[in-house]
């Protein structure tokens, strides 16, 4: 089925699916708002795909969002107790719920403007505290929401509506950042690797500290109206053909990986986690009753 | 014990489980004493990178099932504004203390105002009602903090506690209640299985995380079922009007004044916090030279207490507000009455005296 932008979905496209996935979504959100040839969906599929696969209650996730498009992903569309946040704060939020409810799996999905860019220093005081928080950055290259202006990922040189000579700014290395402030694991995909993609998710999930994926996503409407690249397979190709494995990328200068997207396993370690540590000094402390 | 001190007890007292923290003169010694004492009563002390997040924090431990508050002073306060329409918009009880300093901007960083009267009301962008209380002595501090938690269970809704620098960095006794259950505690209401969190009553009850039941929590316009719905006008309506209205419509509820000598006064002096302690001095003074003068301290700033304000206008020639601003709730009482009003301001750090209020009532009663 082919449909264009202004073409609207049949009403019972969404009814009686028998897709194993179907229910982990909250049904009567659908068919989801994203514009046509959007990332998002393929991130919404491999988060569901992930939580299948660890067999992972719904029941025991709290999703926790910010603002733009990405955050639309779990809210309202994936069925689990969700806090849909300010902007850029979805982290801070997030660290108290985490405190509150350890049992919980506490996971953020929002995007690159959210996160890297106005939330920017509590994504690297949350990877600081080494949090036991799992956070999915969408990273589409603009603020799409807002109409495509450019971010701080936008790469150099791009033309958004706000930089319509040419972005001179370099674009933030989230993932390396989050990797330098002492998350316990990174790694970078794109949507054109949804199987790697989904393990990734899956092994974020389940690792214990702070856990973040950059998943570089596309955004045909917003950002390709001003690149000229108005379908979603027009970014897919480009990620195909501009990413570059991280074993393989460790051999290459800086110049030589200019316009390459680094894909794979940043960083893992087995740091100790911030909440265990506040719950030890508590069970320490209550000797010590006043 | 400072008022600061007296105020992270009350949290205590009140059940406080989580304070998120940002250091802030004058209002940093709340945190230390709840990152102190917190751990001992398995509640947690958790410091943010900011005051955004540091209420960002509190709120979501508070849909996680605590009791949660944070303090600050100007700077953080502003920075805070975003939250605090959130946490009205969300329904999320929280208790936000703001030790008030000299402004604009970082102004005088240790010295005393109360120039963030207004910035409580109207602060965050949008309709909405605020309910804060201002403390005047230590005893109060904790009082006021315990009632604060109360008020915040009770209504769903942000309160601030509007401190001062004098009254936090200020030294008293204080008595502590007799023990816990001499502390009457609002416990959170919270929704069967047939019950709506976020609509169906005037206050509804919550659905916290963790209970099997997929609560949708946002900032957005929403349904009573929590889902977004941003394009109904009447949707945004009843919403907004409801969020404005479980405030407004219980106003004898949540207002509270201390009144002395205005059965027969002819002028009277209407004050809080800080400026409350010279004001009480100024109208003994008056008394004593035989002048009529009533005394009026507002406890509860917002909801503003305009019926007690109003009961004023038939009796008094004049009412004097003495404030450590350049008049922000002198120009509030004037909405609400005909007779002279005259603001006593005094600002740049320094407390009003007895001399510098009790002069313009003198100047006016007896020339």
């Amino acid at each position: 089925m082919k449909l264009s932008q202004t073409e609207t979905p049949p009403e019972d496209c969404c009814e009686d699916s028998n897709h194993r996935l179907h229910k982990y979504l909250r049904q009567e959100t659908l068919p989801t708002t994203f514009c046509v040839g959007c990332g998002c969906g393929t991130v919404l599929g491999a988060f569901a795909q992930a939580v299948d696969e660890l067999s992972l209650p719904p029941e025991e996730i709290v999703m926790v969002t910010g603002i733009g498009c990405s955050s639309w992903i779990p809210s309202p569309y994936f069925k689990a107790d969700t806090l849909h946040t300010t902007h850029g704060r979805a982290l801070a939020f997030a660290t108290g719920v985490k405190v509150m409810l350890p049992r919980m799996k506490v996971i953020v999905i929002a995007g690159d403007g959210d996160i890297a860019g106005i939330g920017g220093n509590h994504l690297i005081h949350a990877a600081r505290r080494n949090i036991d928080l799992t956070v999915f950055m969408v990273n589409n290259w603009n603020y799409g929401m807002t109409g495509g202006q450019m971010s701080p990922t936008t790469p150099q040189g791009a033309l958004t509506t706000t930089s319509p000579y040419h972005n001179v700014e370099p674009p933030l290395k989230a993932a390396e950042l989050v990797a330098a402030a002492g998350a316990n694991y990174v790694s970078r995909w794109t949507t054109y690797h949804v199987f790697p993609l989904a393990e990734a998710m899956q092994y974020a999930i389940s690792k214990k500290g702070f856990s973040f994926v950059e998943i570089i996503a596309q955004c045909p409407v917003s950002y390709g109206k001003m690149v000229n690249m108005r379908s979603g397979s027009d970014f897919l190709n480009l990620y195909r053909d501009t990413s570059i494995r991280i074993e393989q990328a460790r051999e290459l200068s800086e110049e030589e990986l200019v316009d390459k997207i680094v894909v794979g396993k940043l960083v893992e370690r087995d740091a100790e986690e911030y909440v265990t540590k506040l719950y030890q000094v508590n069970s320490e402390q209550s000797a010590h009753k006043e | 014990m400072l008022g600061d001190e007296a105020a992270a007890h009350g949290a205590l007292w009140a059940g406080c489980n989580f304070f998120g923290g940002y250091p802030i003169t004058p209002a940093s010694e709340i945190a230390e004493v709840l990152a102190r004492l917190l751990p001992r009563m398995n509640g947690f002390y958790v410091q943010m990178e900011d005051e955004i997040a540091s209420l960002g924090a509190v709120l979501g431990a508070v849909w996680s099932g605590a009791r949660g508050m944070t303090a600050t002073s100007g700077p953080g306060f502003s920075l805070m504004q975003e939250h605090i329409g959130y946490a009205i918009m969300t329904e999320t009880p929280c208790v936000i203390v703001d030790v008030q300093r000299s402004g604009p901007s970082t102004g005088q960083a240790t010295k005393a105002a109360q120039g963030d009267v207004m910035q409580a009301r109207w602060g965050t962008h949008g309709d909405h009602e605020m309910i804060a209380l201002a403390p005047s002595s230590v005893q109060e501090c904790f009082d006021l903090t315990i009632d604060c938690f109360n008020l915040a269970e009770r209504f769903r809704q942000p309160v601030i506690l509007l401190m001062d620098g004098e009254i936090g960095h200020l030294r008293e006794n204080l008595t502590f209640p007799d023990d816990t259950a001499a502390v009457a505690r609002q416990e959170r209401a919270l929704a069967g299985p047939d019950e709506q969190p976020f609509g169906g009553a005037e206050v509804p009850p919550m659905i916290q995380f963790g209970y099997n039941r997929y609560v949708h929590v946002s900032g957005s316009t929403h349904k009573p079922d929590g889902m977004r719905d941003v394009s109904t006008q009447s949707v945004h309506d009843q919403l907004v009007r409801r969020l404005v209205s479980k405030i407004d419509s219980r106003r004898e509820e949540i207002t509270r004044v201390e009144s002395r000598w205005l059965e027969d006064a002819e002028a009277v002096v209407v004050c809080y916090g800080a400026s409350a302690r010279p004001s009480l001095g100024a109208v003994l003074a008056a008394r004593e030279q035989g002048l009529k003068v009533g005394y009026l301290r507002l406890i509860t700033i917002w909801p503003f207490p305009r019926a007690e304000i109003k009961a004023l206008n038939e009796q008094v020639a004049t009412i004097y507000v003495p404030e450590m601003n350049l008049g922000q709730i002198s120009r509030e009482i004037e909405r609400f009455v005909s007779c002279p009003v005259e603001s006593i301001s005094k600002i740049g750090g320094v407390s009003l005296t007895i001399q510098e209020i009790l002069e313009p009532i003198l100047k006016k009663l007896k020339p």
